[in-house]
């Protein structure tokens, strides 16, 4: 499949993660857009690793491994980021009895 | 099928629905991955996103009673200049990748080995042992972190 198709996709996924980071308010689905464009990314990685070993796997069969390796290293980093970011909320909603965003205009004072 | 998904995970009012549909936008993903022969991180997707995020997220959500009467309201206009913001971001990224020339690269499907446990651990364990431990760290002060931050103070 020619790799145009899985770029046009995963831009796709990544603008409708960034529409809905601008557009919702809730803080829990502003994290739930951030996972979408984490994966789009992840997608494209793994689009372009298989690329790349498609056009060097003459001489060196392990071409393209690298890419599969940074999918999986972001993958442990979204897992650590949510957790820690869903502590957050809970947190904030413990103190605000909300997860609007717009009451973390507080923090300034 | 991704891409309804992710637009219903943005539209939908109820948080648990959007929740839900984020896993059917993981589940495509997931089977781009085997079209495209990567097993372990089409497994590693399944489990890890759809199972173990995907829980903690509706776990959060039942914890704090949330509905679709709840949702904070806001502006019209500032939902508008959202979508508009993103559309023309998109709109920028396919204009400037339309012309680009790679019609003959193929993202090669349903063969190739690198996507195979076997050879993702070789070159994990072998040149990546570094990332890998202090990715480890990485989990460990995660941890400590979110004791620290949900223990009642």
């Amino acid at each position: 499949m020619p790799i145009n198709y899985y770029i046009f996709l995963s831009l796709a996924l990544f603008c409708i993660g960034v529409a809905g980071v601008l557009t919702r308010r809730n803080a829990i689905i502003i994290f739930m857009c951030v996972e979408l464009m984490l994966n789009a990314v992840n997608l494209l990685l793994v689009a372009f690793s298989k690329m790349h070993q498609h056009a060097l796997a003459a001489g060196n069969p392990g071409a393209g491994i690298d890419g599969q390796i940074f999918v999986f290293f972001i993958m442990v980093v979204a897992a650590a980021e949510v957790s820690v970011g869903l502590a957050i909320i809970v947190m904030m909603y413990r103190n605000t009895h909300s997860t609007d965003v717009n009451f973390l205009n507080r923090l300034k004072h | 099928m991704a891409l309804v998904g992710a637009i219903l995970v943005v539209i939908s009012k109820n948080p648990v629905h959007s929740v839900l549909w984020l896993i059917v936008v993981f589940m495509a993903i997931s089977g781009h991955y085997i079209l495209l022969n990567a097993q372990f991180l089409a497994i590693v997707n399944l489990i890890v996103y759809a199972g173990a995020i995907m829980v903690l997220f509706l776990f959060v959500f039942m914890l704090m009673n949330l509905n679709a009467d709840t949702e904070p309201q806001k502006n019209k206009w500032l939902k508008i200049a959202g979508v508009v913001a993103g559309g023309s971001l998109l709109l920028v990224f396919v204009a400037a990748l339309k012309n680009a020339d790679m019609k003959n690269q193929l993202a090669v499907m349903n063969k190739g080995e690198i996507g195979l446990i076997h050879n993702l651990g070789m070159a994990l364990f072998q040149d990546y042992v570094v990332p890998f431990e202090i990715s480890s760290v990485l989990f460990l002060s995660a941890m400590v972190g979110v004791v620290v931050i949900g223990k009642k103070d």
